[in-house]
């Protein structure tokens, strides 16, 4: 038993020890806050990546919290499943490692950029506890800790968006995020709750076992629908997106992308995992490809009038979550028929899953970036920018390689996977992929604008002491920049070990409840 | 006992939440709302969790007579959803409190600088 099997557990009490202890640590001064807020980063990373290579190697990996077994057998004999589990299969191991990098990321760049605010301590504790909630999510194997998971990363996420509390905006923005999360996540309880009501079980994979298709289930699964959609900013409730993203200190929306990532995560696994090839309607899935395409168009749309960058860059989140929901949609019309899973859905699957990773990447880049805009010149409406290329030229060339990325430009990293979707969407009906790609061009042109009038033109007056941002913002946007490469580098490379691994997992529900299974008939899962 | 009395009670309090998030004007008054969904939430579990004449859930090895128990497990859940519930309410109301101290106005149609 190698120490290597309490990585999930460590994965989540990394960061929580690096929040509970990071008050006590702002009394050693700013160096040590700061030492301790990288290191507990760099840390989580790693186990993040030492968590992925020992799935990818060694398969789902099971982990009881405080026992051997997850089932309790009462002296009369019956079994109980009641422990709280945590399972990793490669699709959660995934979603671990791009969140892991998203937050180190995040949090490199906030050492300078919020070097001038106070109460920095709590701002530490909260960013700890909100990517702890964040890998709760991702790697729970019960629902109701899903939920209370997905109410620590949204708690703490509110507290992180209305951090300049100075401004009237950044409050509206947090209470508008806070309603719709909150109501979100009430839902989530409700769905539980049907699905308890029913199988006396809040387990995933038991669930995914017992279950059968009936009115019950039906409204816990709109319940999720509907609650994940709105967390993970598709359409009809995207409206909280745009203003939370804009308002949150840089360094923290690009930790929120991962946090919406992960509602999205959830809820794939509730569709995929619990319902799977029992959902033999094709309603839900086109629901979801319906809420895909609406995201995709609406959000570019609003995208391209934007004046201020960030809301720019985050009305791009909305429809750039579209293309996932397209992509899982079609890979779900096709779970029942294996005929159409390997014709088109598979690959649908693929491009969805390649989009999570890229997206996470590039759109954490561009809006550090953005950050890095407004800490050199102190504003964030584009008409004021000028000319900023010649004063901050590494932030451009990042920036720069974020846009292509985006936007699908060929060798970078977002064509794959939109290559993709494209493909296998314009199998179920062309008129998906003619909406895909209008969203790419208006994506294009809407990166082509801000790279044109923030950085190009003639150098403004009042930018003259305008100076290249601090070396370690430059560390944190890098570290999305490199990803970015090396994903677009080597595609053949990250679609075989990234990609397909968790597309496989997502698709084969019964090994992930096996995984459950077998653990408990050997006697525990450690 | 009870019958579906409970679920009716739940379905109305869970309506008049939602009308009042969607209607009310007032944050205040929202925030009061959404507490009502909650408690809604927490009374549909419990009541999921109660059986009719059933004792306290715990098990001892003399045996107390009835066998009939009410469920531990929503009892346990609704705990960890009230706590949860606190939080957002007590974080709601501050972040009116604070809104109230920029914009002079608890109503949300003034609160609206964000738009477009």
């Amino acid at each position: 038993m190698s120490w290597q099997v309490h990585l999930p557990a460590l994965l989540l009490a990394v960061p929580l020890l690096g929040a509970f202890l990071a008050p006590l640590t702002a009394l050693g001064g700013k160096g040590l806050r700061n030492t301790w807020f990288v290191l507990v980063s760099a840390a989580f990373t790693v186990i993040a990546f030492l968590l992925w290579t020992r799935v990818g190697s060694t398969g789902t990996a099971i982990y009881v919290m405080g026992g051997q077994g997850w089932n309790l057998a009462l002296p009369s004999g019956m079994s109980i499943p009641v422990r709280i589990l945590m399972e990793v299969d490669a699709f959660s191991a995934f979603m671990v490692l791009l969140s892991a990098v998203a937050a180190l990321a995040g949090a490199l760049f906030s050492i300078a950029f919020m070097d001038r605010f106070s109460g920095l301590e709590k701002f530490v504790a909260l960013y700890f506890l909100m990517v702890t909630g964040m890998f709760g999510m991702e790697i729970t194997g019960d629902f109701f800790n899903f939920f209370v998971f997905l109410e620590i990363s949204s708690v703490a996420s509110f507290g992180l968006v209305a951090f300049w509390r100075d401004r009237g905006e950044a409050l509206e923005a947090a209470f508008k995020y806070m309603l719709v999360s909150t109501l979100g996540a009430l839902m989530v309880l409700v769905a539980v709750a049907f699905l308890y009501s029913k199988y006396n079980v809040v387990n995933m994979a038991t669930l995914g076992k017992v279950i059968e298709w009936g009115m019950v289930e039906k409204t816990a699964l709109v319940l999720f629908l509907t609650a994940l959609a709105m967390k993970c900013g598709a359409v009809p409730m995207h409206m909280w997106m745009p203003d939370a993203y804009a308002e949150a200190p840089a360094g923290v929306t690009c930790a929120l992308i991962a946090v919406s990532q992960a509602s999205l995560y959830g809820l794939f696994r509730v569709t995929y995992t619990i319902f799977g090839a029992f959902m033999g309607s094709p309603v839900i899935p086109w629901v979801i490809i319906v809420l895909g395409v609406l995201s995709m168009f609406i959000g570019v749309s609003m995208a391209v009038i934007q004046k201020e960058v960030g809301r720019l860059i985050a009305y791009h989140s909305v429809s750039q979550v579209g293309y996932m929901l397209l992509g899982f949609g079609v890979g779900l019309l096709a779970l029942s028929d294996a005929r159409a899973m390997a014709e088109y859905g598979f690959t649908a699957l693929k491009g969805g899953i390649y989009h999570i990773v890229n997206y996470t990447m590039y759109k954490g880049l561009l809006f550090l970036s953005a950050g890095a805009l407004y800490y050199a010149t102190g504003c964030r409406n584009l008409n004021d920018m000028g000319g900023l290329g010649r004063k901050m030229p590494k932030t451009m060339v990042l920036f720069m390689i974020a846009a292509a990325a985006i936007a699908g430009l060929p060798p970078f990293n977002g064509f794959v996977s939109k290559l993709y979707l494209y493909e296998s969407t314009f199998a179920v009906h062309p008129i998906l992929a003619v909406f895909a790609m209008v969203t790419s061009v208006l994506t294009l042109a809407s990166f082509v604008k801000i790279f044109q009038t923030a950085f190009l033109g003639p150098a403004l007056k009042k930018f003259e002491n305008v100076r290249e941002v601090p070396g370690t913002m430059l560390i944190g946007m890098s570290v999305l920049g490199v990803a970015i490469l090396a994903l677009s580098l080597f595609p053949t490379w990250s679609v075989n070990h990234l990609v397909e691994p968790a597309a496989k997992a997502l698709v084969d529900q019964a090994s992930y409840v096996g995984a459950v299974f077998a653990a408990s008939l050997t006697g525990g899962g450690l | 006992m009870t019958g579906n009395f409970p679920y009716l009670v739940v379905g109305i309090l869970f309506v008049m939440g939602f009308i009042g998030i969607v209607f009310e004007k007032n944050l205040m008054k929202i925030a009061i709302a959404v507490s009502v969904v909650e408690a809604a939430t927490n009374l549909f579990i419990i009541t999921l969790g109660y059986r009719s004449g059933g004792s306290i859930p715990v098990w001892t090895m003399a045996g107390s007579g009835s066998s009939r128990m009410v469920l531990p497990t929503p009892q346990a859940l609704t705990l960890t959803a009230i706590v949860i519930g606190l939080a957002t309410t007590a974080l709601m109301l501050s972040f009116a409190m604070s809104i109230y101290r920029h914009y002079g106005s608890l109503d949300v149609r003034d609160v609206r600088r964000l738009r477009g």
